[in-house]
This record gives C-alpha cells, structure tokens and sequence, in this order.
C-alpha cells in the first residue's frame, strides 16, 4: 500500500488500527460527558448521538454552581490536596534520605515496618483508624484525612529507590565542601529528584483529590465535604438531571487533568527510575 | 578529626589519653550521626507510626473482640470467626472477590503489556496515545463511574442502543449493572478501562530497559516478531510481570469503590466485594469486631498470593 509516495506495511496499519481503536474506548466515555454536559436532559439520551449539541446549553454550566455548593467543596478539595501532597511531598523525601544515603541502629528494621505495609490494604485497618481518630476528637474534620493520607509507606519506597540510584559519591563530596546534611538533602538531592517528585505528586494529587470512602467515612457535614462526595450527593439527590450531573463531574476532573498534563512528561522517567516497575 | 590523628609521640601515656578521646568522640560522632538519621526519618515515621502501625496491630485484635464502638469492649474469643461460616453474605463476598480477581487481574495484564508494546513503537502521535490510555485512570471515579453507568443504562443508553441497532433483540439485550448475570461483568469492564493504562506506563518503563542488542542478536538468528516477542520481551519483562501481577492482585482484592458507585454490591448479593461487606459491617451495622475478622480475612488473602506469587517468582 503507498500513501503519499511512501510505501507503508500492512503490519503499521494494523498497529494504527488498534491503537486508534482503544484509544477512542478510553476517550468516548469522556466526550460523551463532555457532549452530555451541554444537552438539555431529555435529549442525553437521544440516539443516534449527536456528538456535538446544535444548541449547546452552558446554562448547565452556570445552574450547578448554585444547585449544590460547588464551589465549596472545589475549595474544601483543593486544600485538602495542596496540604497532603505538600506534606507528602516533604517527608516522604526527608525520610527516604536518611534509609538511601546515612548509616543507624534499626535502618533496616525501620525500612520493613514502611515495606511490610505497603500491601496492607487500607480497608484493613480503616475501622480502627477512624475509632482512633474520633478518640483525638478529629472526625468530621479535614485533619484527620490530612494525617491518614499524608505519611505514606508508598511516598517513602518510592523517593528512597530514587535516592538508591544517585551516586553516594556526590554526598560524600558536599560533606567534604563542608555541607551539613540538611544543606546536602535541600541543595542536592531534592533538585536532583525531579522526575520522581513529580511522580509522588501525580500520585498523591489523584489519589486525594479523587478519594470517596475517606472522606465518606469522616465528613458528614456539608460544609465540609469534597467534590468526590459532593458529586455523589449530587448525583442521588438530582439522579434524573443528566446534564447537570454531567457538568458537575466535567467541573470535578479539570483540576486533575490539568495537575496531569503539567506533569506526565516527568511520569514514565518517574515510573522508570523509582524502581515501580520492580 | 585533624586533632585526632594518630599520635606521633612515643611517650606511653599521652598516647593513651588521646587515644580514649579518639574513641569517645567517634562514639559521640555515631550518636551524632544517629540523631541526625532519626531527625530525617522522625516527621513521617510519627505519623506513620500513630495512623498505620497502630491501627493495623489494634485491627488485628479487634477481630477477636465484640464492639459497638460505644459499649465497653468484650473478648469474644473465636466467635467472630465462626460466625463467618454461617453468614451467607460473607460467603458471597468471599467467592465474588475472588472471582473478580480472577478475572480482572490476566485481563487487565494482558492490555496493559498488549498496549505497551504497540506505544513502545516509534509511532506518529505516540505521546498523546500514551496520555490518552493513561487518563481514565486518573479521572475523578465518581464521575467515570456515572458516566458508565449512563452509557451501559440497559433501557436509554449509547451502548445497548447500539447493540438493538446492529440486529440484538430487545429481549437478549445485557441488563448490565442492574442484571444479576451481568452486573459483575460491568464492574470488570470498568475496572479493566479505569486501571489498564496505569499499568501500561509500568510496562512502558520495563520494556525501555530491554537491551536492543537482545533483539539484534535475535534478529540474526532469523527470528520473527513472534519469537522475539516469546524469547526476548516476555523473559526479560518478568520482573515487571511480577510487580504489576502482584499490585493488580492487591488492588483487585480491595476492589471498593468502583462497586459501590456502579452497583451497590447488587442485584442481591451479585457484586458484593469483601471491603463492601467490612464497609456494611463496620458502618451501617457497628459491628466492629466482625468487620475487622473480615478485614484479617481479606489481609490473609492478600498474603497468601502475595507469598505464593514471590515464592513462584524465586523458582523461575
């Protein structure tokens, strides 16, 4: 076969094929909600679909805001979010320095107890936790899943295997230029651990950002509540009004999706070099 | 340390003095040393320590006590433990985690790896492929999952519509969620699309560290893609096989929230998961001590394969 001159095997269509195909499976469901979004709510369901709206309504737009308090739980997320993955962020990288680069009783004991939980699943001790948490008096409150999210055995395994692959050497030589090693963690290390900061931030970002039982489980009040659940209580209170709820969930990925095309490029290196792929 | 080196003198005792500070100050340097590890390790581990560590250990005890949460505790002995036999929920739950796992964890390896292998290729567009396939897995569940469930609406959605459309009679068309047959299908499929993309980075990462000159030799030896594929790329990935088999069986065995949004652990009890019937146990019932005998259940489970997969892996 030739396409503009060039010959072209039947095995690079084929390749072509599949990958548009799947890629159309894993993007449809977004532009159906993208498309949703703009419809009045009988016409959601109009078959065939009419991909885009002749008369697209961005009223749907503008009536969630005051339907349930959007903008609330946009904001009761978002700070949660920024003070996990910043404090995950901070001691994951802090704590992982000292297990790849210094020398202490119980390293390795240490080490385990963060590894041996690693396949713990959270569901697994959720109830003790949340007894423990009503017992600081911290349930409905945004602290309580601030601590439980945000001292990770994940974020700890993930930097100390990106710490492993950067030469000692480079430590050893600030020591000797007189750096203490804090000076060596801040000025080295952490500049040098771009690929899997980014990596820990994707993670820690969706997961918060994106977390349902948590929050179901600690906040019952509504002004304190997360997109996650608000979306959901949308959803059954107004379970027929298709575009709004489809506006709503539009509204609830954005933040995620912009987080994650500021920093994929970073994320395959990350994956590469932390050591996840195993 | 220059203060300390080693002494030149002859005379016996001056040697031994500073001998003594040689030791006591490199002592001092280790503890030093020692505080200055544990400062770094402190913030994380005192979190990790009081909201993990301590709440596995309670939970494990838990699960052979009975509480409400408000009454005083009681020792219950084994009883949470038989009551598992009876409780037909449990036994459902039990089966239908399994079978999820089962089904969902060969699946969903096989696309990731499949769709690796097609984007470790130099393709025109490879990049935004890669983004595309990797997104639903960040995407918000919440709002996936209601779009699914729009799309798979057995009376008005896109899909079934589609189905009627190509010649399905009404009658044979899949109730999906709201079908006892079908139901666990569509929490499969949802999982399968969610996850899939994840994994496939992780694949995308293990096949960059496959030396070309393993192809080229393979190459020479006048081997097909096939055979490269089945020589070459499967032996050299196994590590990675083994990494996203045993974090796709972990993930599948706390198969939650994916369940609760799409079907509610129903029709009946046709999808409901082990972590639901701890969620049901432990926050509608305040049965506490028998959620966390499910919750050790569910935790044996993972060890077990976890265990079995680690040994295998050894053998090969």
């Amino acid at each position: 076969m030739r396409i503009a001159g060039k010959k072209i095997k039947p095995a690079t269509i084929a390749v072509y094929l599949t990958v548009i195909v799947v890629t159309v499976i894993m993007l449809l469901p977004f532009a159906w909600m993208l498309s949703a979004s703009l419809k009045l709510d009988r016409d959601v369901f109009a078959f065939p679909i009419e991909w885009i709206p002749a008369q697209p309504r961005w009223q749907n737009y503008v009536d969630i805001w005051t339907k349930i308090p959007l903008a609330l739980f946009i904001y009761n997320t978002s700070k949660l979010t920024i003070i996990v993955t910043l404090l995950q962020l901070l001691t994951s990288s802090f704590a992982a320095y000292a297990f790849a680069k210094l020398h202490f009783p119980y390293k390795n004991t240490l080490f385990l107890g963060y590894i041996a939980t690693i396949a713990m699943p959270w569901q697994v001790y959720m109830v003790p936790q949340f007894l423990l948490m009503r017992e600081f008096g911290l349930n409905n409150t945004h602290l309580a899943l601030i601590c439980l999210q945000a001292f990770t055995a994940f974020g700890v395994f993930l930097m100390r295997q990106f710490y492993m692959s950067i030469p000692t050497e480079l430590c050893e030589a600030a020591r000797i230029d007189g750096m203490n090693e804090y000076q060596i963690w801040a000025k080295i290390m952490l500049p040098l651990s771009k690929p899997a900061l980014s990596t820990l931030t994707i993670f820690t970002f969706v997961t918060t950002w994106n977390d349902f039982l948590g929050p179901m489980i600690y906040l019952t009040k509504t002004e304190l509540k997360t997109i996650q659940i608000g979306l959901r209580m949308f959803i059954s209170q107004y379970s027929a009004e298709y575009g709004l709820i489809m506006a709503a969930s539009v509204v609830a990925l954005v933040p995620v999706l912009v987080v994650f095309l500021a920093l994929q490029r970073f994320f395959v290196e990350g994956v590469a070099s932390s050591g996840l792929k195993g | 340390m220059t203060t300390l080196s080693p002494a030149m003198s002859d005379r016996q005792p001056a040697t031994t003095v500073r001998r003594k500070v040689r030791v006591v100050s490199r002592r001092r340097r280790r503890i030093e040393n020692a505080l200055i590890a544990y400062s770094f390790i402190a913030p994380n581990f005192l979190g990790f320590a009081v909201f993990t560590l301590g709440p596995i250990l309670f939970a494990f005890a838990l699960a052979f006590m009975h509480w409400d949460g408000s009454n005083p505790i009681e020792f219950a002995g084994l009883d949470n433990f038989w009551r598992l036999f009876e409780d037909r929920a449990f036994i459902d739950a039990f089966w239908n985690t399994i079978i999820y796992t089962a089904v969902s964890v060969p699946l969903t390896l096989a696309c990731a790896l499949g769709l690796a292998i097609l984007l470790n290729q130099k393709i025109f567009g490879r990049d935004f492929f890669r983004t595309a396939m990797f997104f639903p897995y960040v995407a918000s569940l919440v709002a996936v999952a209601v779009v699914w469930n729009m799309v798979f609406n057995p009376e008005m959605g896109p899909v079934n519509m589609l189905l009627y459309t190509i010649g399905i009679p009404p009658e044979d068309l899949p109730g999906w969620a709201a079908d006892r047959h079908w139901a666990m299908v569509t929490v499969i499929l949802f999982g399968i699309w969610k996850s899939m993309g994840y994994y496939m980075v992780i694949y995308l990462a293990g096949l960059q560290g496959i030396n070309s000159e393993l192809y080229e030799a393979a190459g020479l030896d006048g081997a097909n893609a096939w055979q490269k594929f089945i020589h070459v790329t499967l032996p050299q990935l196994a590590p990675t096989t083994f990494f996203v088999t045993v974090m796709l069986t972990i993930q599948s065995f706390k198969v939650f929230d994916q369940v609760y949004m799409i079907t509610q652990g129903g029709p009946g009890t046709s999808t409901l998961v082990l972590v639901y019937h701890i969620y049901n146990e432990a926050f509608i019932s305040w049965d506490l001590g028998y959620s966390s005998m499910i919750a050790l259940v569910l935790f044996l489970l993972v060890l077990v394969v976890t265990v079995v997969q680690f040994r295998r892996q050894r053998e090969d």
